[in-house]
């Protein structure tokens, strides 16, 4: 009986958690008589240079701006008290066009309080409806006038000059923006009856040319169509000028995507494109929606798809295959499960149950398979290799970590392996959560980094390198951890430990140098020079100059398990300098990946590595295995 | 023995560890100092440099005492070379450390010899303009030209307080001062509170002050003279020369400094009197003389023939940078059309040719510019080298990484 249970144990948890995952999954399908929002977020837009689903604009915008991808209508609700919460789809459809609504929902998150005390924002306060954290547009917009003048001086400041008060008002008002751009982008922003309005710009077009054109012939002139022709020209203008996302796609007359701003101001030009059935469609939905008519907005929905079929295949089978990913949030769900495995490995480590320890490496394995999956997936969609900014090198190093992790655990089955492959996995797509709140994580690649072929060396080679210094690192804490708090570091597990750190280490060279040296060699192809001391160049030459230093030491005799420990630590501390700390210093050539916030982080990181070095480096007799073994 | 203890200390893993560590810092310090020098200035400090005598960071003076990157490549490689030579083993187990070993004698070679040998130039150019040379980013030459007949001088040469007497130049050359950096202004004649700088020409209309140089890498510095020459018969005062008059684009950005204060008419006029040459005579010869970046002829010519910058739909965001250049080259009868963009360099009569900056799209359309280009060019002798290097520490790591894994899978299978 316990033999079958200890057999079993592993599969069927796996399966469970399997089951789990289906269920909570599952994509959601439209009710029959109410709005087809999930049908709406796969429309294919233009948005950030490239073809996004409407629920991708929706979910990055609302991260942007709430930091959550879905929206809380009543925040100041405790969770048990079930607060209503709609995705973001149903909030962006209610922004684009149904703006009288979606104005007074609290979808902006304000954290700084002194700017809640400058915007005149309400504390928290649950009879009054409010959080002390999330706001309305509404809200912000009384006292808009402040904000103003404080942002613009603040724009006056340098970036890295700022206070973290000014950068929470620089934040504010890129928030702002995009919220202006996405009111603007299907009609004109409070416009209480778009698709009245629409027809009577149609119905004005003729007399509104004749009035101007005789105007400017210095003809007498009808002065009403003329003011009203102008009146929407500059309203025209102004959603146009916004440069909100690209809604309108291409028509026999037009060729590429286009603004409806844009759209609007041409259609009454020589030789514009005039308005046409998809303008239409989108203001029928509009109006369906302001109107509070799911059936009229389903079938304007309907009718506009229908219209795309034809000529947008290509840009509808990627918007749908691209909202399937959003929906199944693969690194969240590879994230949750990976908590779960390295649990069960520590655990395994105190009662030594092979049973704990196989159910933890199947899971591993469970979180491996979906991350690989979503990794495959995101280059598939991107037509890329996996690393294309900071956001994919934080998921490609955990999966590179975690697959050095599993490689360990076949060999030595000590559950060590399983929970590097855990530790890693999750941290770094906690780290890549972050970064994605910085917008779009696929976005177009700017011209001197848009060639596959370095992407898939260069790239994957110097990542590859992080990866692999951080689990030598991460072996290392487990070491060290071990040795100082428990009695489970027997000889035999130190010595495997260090063997696996010095193999790590190797490997760790390996990728690292010559990932590096192929950075040089794209820089000779791209500018000329094969090294020119950029701050990420300088970064990924510490990694191999200290990796180099490891090497040697132990080469040498000068260091031995413990030195190679701690050595190993500092590889930690290097890698993170690499990856996120120059591109703090804000120069040079990489410094695409600032995020201010990023710092506090980096700085704990190191104190809590040197901690860990500092702890490697007390006497034995105070370590409690070494105690124990003597 | 003395001779057995240098060569034990030039071989030792332990001067390899201690230049390793002291490599780590200093291009830790050398990156922190560029948030405050600069890239230039930082590698010129720390990079380039033998030994490095105190730091500059965030702001603050620190006494600091490092060997500099020479020093300390200089070091590594003979480190490297003695060992090799003294441990030189060919075995199947050491080959992958030799071969790594090798290949990063061979980088460190390479990049001491891409430091001496390789310039970079730039080559700028409009649609429909064409070239024959490139010039320099960083030097600069005082040209005199009578005629056809031209003499340059690197401003290398010209130290204030310096004399200089060329042969081919009927008067002598004094440098009065000389600035790295500088800034103009229009001397507008109301507000005329100090007299002009120099006696003659431009400094008349315009007075140039002496600027901090620059650390951003995308900025550069705009250098002024002030000479004075002396003909046999006397002396006829001191000049101002200035990149701020030689170069077009920089004109022209005065001249639209100027547009919102004063009206384009008035600006058009400030702007040409900047760029009114210069002259001085001599026995009964002008001589026209300017401060312009150095030049390198070449035996080809390269027209601009189309500049082409695209960015992501809907957005700022560049998506190619592309020129169309034609060469022509007499000698070898060669006339042919090639593009160069990003990641896709020229290789052309020894130098290379490289998308580095355009003017083109949109802006510059809206602006009403003619499109144009700047190619960075650089001749590099030793380019293969990094090459090289990169594939034998490949190579070799690979080799001793795969040697240790086998015996490591084998060992674990048998047991």
């Amino acid at each position: 009986m316990k033999k079958t249970f200890q057999k079993w144990l592993p599969p069927v948890l796996t399966a469970i958690v399997i089951g789990i995952l289906l269920w909570a999954n599952w994509p959601t399908k439209d009710k029959d008589n109410d709005f087809a929002f999930t049908e709406f977020g796969q429309l294919p837009v233009t948005a950030n240079g490239r073809i996004v689903p409407l629920d991708s604009l929706a979910r990055n915008s609302l991260l942007a701006i709430r930091e959550k991808q879905t929206l809380n209508l009543e925040p100041w609700k405790g969770w048990n008290e079930n607060p209503k919460i709609i995705p973001a789809t149903e909030w962006l459809a209610n922004v684009m066009m149904n703006s009288s609504v979606a104005d007074d929902w609290p979808c902006f998150r304000v954290d700084n309080p002194d700017l809640i005390s400058l915007l005149k924002l309400p504390d928290k306060d649950a009879a009054k409806h409010s959080d002390g954290k999330h706001y309305s547009w509404n809200q912000i917009a009384a006292n808009i006038d402040t904000f103003t003048n404080e942002n613009n001086r603040v724009e006056a400041i340098e970036a890295a000059n700022r206070t973290a008060y000014e950068n929470a008002v620089a934040k504010m008002h890129e928030r702002l923006v995009l919220y202006a751009q996405l009111k603007n982008t299907v009609q004109l922003e409070n416009s209480p009856d778009w698709p009245a309005e629409l027809a009577a710009y149609e119905k004005l077009i003729p007399d509104g040319i004749a009035a101007v054109n005789a105007q400017q012939a210095g003809q007498k002139f009808n002065q009403t169509n003329f003011d009203s022709l102008v009146a929407y020209i500059s309203a025209f203008q102004y959603m146009a000028n916004l440069e909100p996302p690209l809604i309108l796609p291409p028509t026999d007359g037009a060729r590429e995507w286009r603004r409806m701003g844009d759209a609007l101001l041409d259609a009454p030009r020589p030789n514009g494109v005039p308005i046409d059935d998809s303008i239409h469609d989108w203001a029928k939905m509009a109006g369906a929606l302001t109107a509070n008519q799911p059936d009229a907005f389903n079938s304007a929905l309907k009718d506009y798809y229908s219209t795309l079929v034809p000529t947008q295949s290509k840009a509808l089978a990627k918007a749908r295959a691209e909202v399937f990913f959003n929906q199944m949030e693969p690194f969240y769900n590879a994230m949750v499960i990976y908590v779960f495995a390295g649990l069960l490995a520590i655990f395994s480590w105190f009662n030594l149950s092979e049973t704990l320890r196989r159910s933890a490496v199947w899971l591993v394995w469970l979180a491996f398979v979906i991350h690989t999956t979503g990794l495959i997936y995101r280059m598939v969609l991107e037509g890329r290799p996996p690393v294309t900014n900071l956001y994919s090198s934080a998921i490609f190093i955990g999966w590179g970590a975690c697959l050095l992790g599993i490689i360990l655990e076949k060999f030595y089955k000590n559950g060590i392996g399983a929970v590097v492959s855990a530790g890693i996995g999750f941290i770094t797509l906690i780290i890549a959560h972050n970064l994605a709140l910085t917008g779009d994580t696929m976005e177009m690649m700017r011209a001197v980094l848009d060639t596959n072929f370095w992407l898939a060396t260069h790239v994957v080679a110097v990542t590859t390198g992080y990866a692999s210094t951080f689990v030598a690192g991460f072996l290392a804490l487990i070491y060290i951890v071990r040795g100082v708090f428990t009695k489970t570091l027997d000889e035999a597990t130190g010595k495997s430990l260090a063997r696996m750190i010095y193999g790590i280490v190797c490997f760790a060279t390996l990728f690292s140098f010559v990932g590096t040296v192929l950075g040089g060699i794209w820089a000779d192809q791209s500018w000329g020079r094969f090294w020119g001391w950029d701050p990420k160049e300088n970064g990924a030459l510490i990694i191999v100059l200290w990796n180099a230093l490891i090497l040697h030491l132990r080469w040498g005799g000068m260091i031995r398990e413990r030195g190679l420990v701690v050595c190993a630590i500092g590889g930690n501390i290097v890698t993170s300098w690499s990856w996120f700390g120059v591109n703090m210093l804000g120069i040079g050539l990489h410094s695409y990946g600032f995020t201010d916030a990023a710092f506090k982080w980096l700085l704990l990181f190191v104190v809590s590595q040197l901690a860990f070095i500092a702890l490697g480096l007390l006497p034995f007799k105070w370590w409690k295995s070494f105690s124990a073994r003597a | 023995m003395p001779i057995k203890k240098i060569v034990s200390v030039f071989t030792s893993l332990k001067l390899t560890v201690t230049l390793l560590a002291f490599s780590i810092v200093l291009v830790f310090v050398g990156t922190l100092a560029q948030a405050d020098e600069g890239l230039y200035g930082a590698q010129a400090h720390y990079f380039k440099q033998w030994i490095v005598i105190g730091a500059d960071l965030f702001g603050h003076k620190i006494p600091l005492l490092l060997p500099g990157g020479y020093l300390l490549g200089v070091l590594l490689l003979v480190n490297l070379v003695c060992a090799h030579i003294y441990r030189f083993q060919l075995t199947t187990k050491k080959i992958g450390i030799q071969l790594t070993h090798a290949g990063v004698i061979v980088l460190l070679v390479g990049q001491l010899a891409t430091d001496m040998l390789a310039r970079e130039m730039q080559m700028h150019f409009s649609e429909g303009e064409t070239k024959a040379y490139s010039e320099s980013a960083t030097d600069y030459e005082l040209i005199f030209a009578n005629g056809d007949q031209v003499t340059a001088i690197p401003s290398k040469l010209l130290k204030p307080g310096d004399e200089l007497k060329i042969d081919s130049l009927p008067f002598a050359i004094r440098v009065k001062s000389f600035w790295k950096n500088s800034d103009v202004s229009f001397r507008a004649p109301m507000t005329q509170n100090a007299p002009p700088i120099a006696s003659n020409g431009v400094a008349l209309d315009f007075d140039f002050m002496q600027k901090p140089d620059v650390k951003k890498m995308d900025e550069r510095n705009i250098p002024t003279a002030i000479i004075e020459l002396t003909r046999t018969n006397g002396s006829p005062g001191d000049w101002v020369i200035s990149e701020w008059t030689g170069d077009a684009s920089l004109v022209e950005a005065v001249q639209n400094s100027y547009v919102d204060q004063i009206g384009a008419t008035m600006a058009h006029t400030i702007a040409s009197k900047l760029a009114a040459p210069q002259a001085i005579e001599s026995n009964g010869q002008e001589y026209t003389f300017v401060l312009r970046p150095a030049r390198i002829y070449h035996p080809f010519s390269l027209t601009l023939l189309k500049a082409t910058h695209t960015v992501y739909p809907g957005t700022d965001i560049p998506k190619d940078f592309r020129s169309r250049v034609r060469i022509d080259n007499p000698q070898a009868g060669e006339r042919r059309e090639v593009e160069i963009s990003m990641n896709h360099p020229l290789r052309y009569g020894g130098y290379t040719f490289y998308q580095y900056q355009m003017d083109a799209g949109q802006m510059a359309e809206q602006a009403g510019r003619v499109p144009s280009s700047v190619l960075s060019v650089v001749r590099n002798p030793s380019w293969l080298t990094p090459y090289i290097g990169c594939g034998m520490v490949g190579a070799g790591l690979l080799t001793q990484f795969m040697f240790h894994l086998v015996g490591f899978v084998s060992k674990r299978k048998s047991k």
